[in-house]
């Protein structure tokens, strides 16, 4: 393995602790009363932000109440990132290809689960609604975007990644490049 | 407008009479509707729908006993703060919580006349905490928090009548001070009323302000000889140390003072060395004395105020006191005592008097050294009026009142008789301009004009008298202000506005030092009403005796609980309303049929109680009084209340 892939694996390893300390997504919602904007952010082990008037607002449309504590993926991610930082460090450290490989497809199967479930979580409250709802609109589910925006009654959805979230996808896509650096110039097994 | 010789005493009275009979008010407007409007007044005074108001201006609601915030320059009304008076709107006075807020040695007062506002300031400038006001009728002072404009504190004066000359503040609102507009007896004695000579007094009250937390405490008081004080203003830069006090009635008169009072040539301004009195107190002179007056504060976690009596007040006597206070002669029962922004300069407000007199502090401070008296008044040295005068501004129009200052070296001075206010070059003397008030000006402010620095910009005037300026509303007609462009040489009148009650004083900030700190919402966590509720699961009805809690919750859209049984009649409920929104701007209210008190309205994260004693049984509903969402209307609900022997239990549910 050249020093400057090792280096660079050392690098992002070192800066993937910062998402401990920053949120990684960002659901932000528009409405005419709300000009001071309304929204709230995901971090790998909490929420924060307006969740309580959030979960007051969708008490009409008969969707769940968001709680942290009951998220069990919010208990789980730290020590995911925990695992990726330390997968990270391993590889500069051992120069394997295997681990190389190893650390890497872990990292992208960590991001595409990631995703799907969060589609999934977010598939359900929009869809699991209380049937005693007091807006019922036929036909309408209230999924926000996996990524982008959506209108949704008087409320217009962004989801998009927050700082720790881009961090994440950055460090991600260059990790491929490593791999596929290393994988197509570099011939030794023992990087 | 007609001019006097400044002699002729006798005209001036009869014009002062004819006046008030209200024969000569309205004159001025027949002739013409005012000044032609600069074409870009308009322009000058338009706040783009959405945009903000450059400065919040803070105008007393005199007898609504109230605060009103305008916005300047485009005069939108932004919010009536209830100070000493009950406000049905949201309950203040009326709720279990704010009830505490007008109690007095007197018992609970519901009303007051509110003069004068006062920023608090921070070397010579309004630092933006807090605002003060006085309470003329029973003596008190409140204090404002403008985190979240709410009356935070109101202390009563003790030995005190009329405080009318307060709350004005030094360079560093060390003190708020209350000059008792009556002098009366000390300690509430009763004595004959022609003994007034003997045994009335002038209590000229020092009250300390605690710069971290603001909270009010009488530091001292001096009784003085008793005449009527009037207004008051602290020195500054070199000044700072000494506060003037206006004060009428040196004729010592109990009846017909339209008449008795007006007599001498000459009435007083007290010049106090706060300063050196300090020094005195640190020697330990003054007495503590025996008194009773009401403390009260709001208290910002438990959402609910804290009344205490006070037994004691330190009182200083003239003769504790040498070289700390000195009279000086001012003409014809001067008003307004107001120091320019140097500090040089003190300009008496003379109601009778055809001149304005300028006082100079450094020739006060070398006639003080050299012993340049008129003889004294109970030990209290009278200086003679030319060992201080500066000058006197020559034929300035009739009636001045009140003085303020712009950031151009100009003061401007309101005339009631003769309805206009002159602009006035401080270093010449010389009157550059005047412009009509529509009708008989009291107070005028400029933003900062009272501080070391006026903004300037703007002059509000303020009317007590508006007959035909807007579209008649019967007998009863608002008081108004008008706003006037000071930028230029000339005066320019941009906007007139009725105003809530009579507007007796005004300050003003630029915005920005305000909106910044503006609280949104009370943190529900940091809620320690001990009847609050964290949650709706905790929402109950709990009876103690003939006493019913009703733990209430409100968030959009439904109160909890909503069903309530079990209620007698000659019990005694109180509704404790949380409001569980912790989101900007949405308050919910409470109200029940037949409720004897007004309505509450909470605030996001705050509990506020009303007591309710059902007379009749039936069933009573109650609802949400703000429209808060869009299914407001059914944020409501039932209460049965049962004959008083029944046996029906309490009990509640909440749509479970």
């Amino acid at each position: 393995m050249k020093n400057t892939s090792r280096l660079l694996i050392l690098l992002i390893s070192l800066s993937l602790i910062s998402v401990f300390f920053t949120p990684i997504w960002e659901i932000t919602l528009e409405a005419p009363q709300y000009p001071e904007g309304l929204g709230f952010q995901i971090w790998i082990n909490k929420m924060s932000g307006d969740l309580q008037t959030v979960n007051g607002l969708n008490h009409y449309i008969g969707m769940k109440f968001i709680e942290p504590d009951s998220i069990k993926e919010l208990k789980i991610m730290p020590y995911l990132i925990g695992l990726l930082i330390l997968g990270g460090l391993l590889t500069a450290f051992f120069r394997k290809r295997k681990i190389l490989i190893a650390w890497v497809s872990f990292y992208v199967l960590l991001g595409i689960s990631g995703a799907v479930d969060f589609w999934f979580w977010e598939y359900d409250y929009g869809h699991n609604l209380n049937p005693m709802a007091a807006i019922k609109v036929p036909g309408m589910s209230y999924q926000p975007p996996l990524i982008g925006e959506k209108t949704m009654l008087n409320f217009v959805a962004y989801s998009y990644p927050s700082t720790g979230g881009i961090i994440l996808i950055v460090c991600a896509i260059l990790s491929i490049l490593i791999l596929f650096y290393e994988l197509k110039y570099n011939k030794e097994n023992h990087l | 407008m007609v001019k006097t010789t400044k002699k002729n005493v006798t005209f001036l009275l009869l014009l002062v009479i004819s006046v008030c009979l209200g024969i000569l008010t309205g004159c001025g407007g027949k002739k013409t509707k005012g000044p032609l409007i600069e074409s870009d007044a308009p322009n000058k005074v338009y706040v783009e729908p959405g945009k903000y108001d450059e400065f919040y201006s803070f105008v007393s609601g005199g007898f609504s006993g109230q605060m009103a915030v305008y916005g300047l320059p485009s005069g939108r009304l932004l919010k009536v703060i209830p100070v000493f008076s009950q406000n049905p709107e949201n309950g203040y006075g009326y709720t279990e919580e704010t009830k505490g807020m007008l109690q007095t040695s007197r018992g609970f007062v519901p009303w007051d006349d509110s003069h004068h506002s006062e920023l608090s300031m921070k070397d010579g400038m309004p630092d933006g905490k807090w605002v003060f006001i006085n309470g003329n009728n029973t003596p008190r002072i409140a204090r404002i928090d403008l985190k979240n404009f709410k009356t935070a504190e109101i202390i009563e004066i003790p030995n005190s009548a009329g405080n009318h000359s307060s709350p004005f503040t030094t360079s560093n609102s060390e003190y708020v001070v209350a000059g008792t507009r009556f002098s009366v007896p000390i300690d509430n004695k009763e004595f004959p009323i022609n003994t007034y000579k003997e045994n009335f007094r002038g209590a000229l009250s020092f009250v300390k302000v605690d710069p971290a937390s603001g909270d009010m405490s009488i530091a001292f008081q001096i009784i003085t000889p008793p005449f009527d004080y009037d207004l008051s203003h602290a020195g500054k830069g070199p000044s700072d140390g000494w506060f003037f006090f206006s004060c009428y009635n040196t004729e010592q008169a109990y009846t017909l003072l339209e008449v008795n009072a007006s007599q001498k040539d000459k009435d007083f301004i007290l010049a106090v060395n706060w300063k050196k009195i300090e020094e005195f107190l640190k020697q330990g002179k003054g007495t503590d004395k025996p008194t009773n007056y009401s403390h009260n504060k709001w208290n910002e976690k438990t959402h609910s105020s804290v009344s205490e009596m006070i037994k004691t007040v330190k009182t200083l006597k003239p003769e504790d006191i040498p070289g700390a206070m000195y009279y000086i002669p001012c003409p014809k029962s001067p008003h307004g005592a107001d120091v320019d922004p140097t500090g040089e300069y003190i300009v008496g407000g003379g109601k009778l008097a055809a001149v304005i007199p300028v006082f100079s502090f450094s020739k006060m401070i070398k006639a003080i050294e050299g012993k340049q008296f008129d003889g004294d008044v109970e030990t209290i040295p009278v200086l003679k009026y030319e060992a201080v005068l500066s000058v006197e501004v020559q034929q300035p129009g009739l009636g001045p009142l009140h003085t303020e200052f712009d950031d151009k070296g100009f003061a401007y001075t309101s005339m009631f008789v003769s309805s206009e206010v002159i602009k006035w070059k401080v270093d010449t003397r010389e009157i550059v301009d005047r412009m009509p008030a529509y009708y008989s000006v009291g107070h005028i402010m400029i933003p900062g004009g009272d501080t070391k620095k006026p903004y300037g910009k703007y002059l509000l005037i303020m009317n007590k008298i508006t007959k035909d300026r807007f579209l008649p509303t019967g007998p009863e007609l608002n008081q108004s202000a008008q706003l006037i462009d000071i930028s230029g040489d000339k005066m320019k009148l941009l906007l007139d506005f009725p105003t809530v009650g009579e507007p007796h004083y005004a300050q003003a900030i630029p915005a920005d030092l305000i909106s910044k700190n503006q609280v949104r919402v009370y943190k529900l966590e940091e809620n320690e009403h001990p009847f609050a509720l964290k949650s709706e699961k905790d929402a109950r009805v709990e009876r103690k005796g003939t006493d019913v809690h009703v733990y209430l919750s409100a968030i959009r859209s439904h109160l909890t609980p909503d069903n309530i049984e079990g209620v007698k009649v000659g019990d005694v409920v109180y509704f404790h309303l949380t409001n569980l929104e912790q989101d900007w701007d949405i308050p919910h209210g409470f109200a029940i049929m037949g409720m004897e008190n007004p309505e509450l309205l909470v605030m996001p994260g705050e509990t506020c109680t009303v007591r309710w004693t059902p007379k009749e049984t039936g069933i009573y509903p109650f609802y949400c009084t703000d429209f808060c969402s869009a299914l407001h209307q059914e944020m409501q609900g039932y209460l049965r209340v049962s004959a008083k022997d029944s046996n029906v239990p309490i009990s509640f549910n909440s749509n479970k």
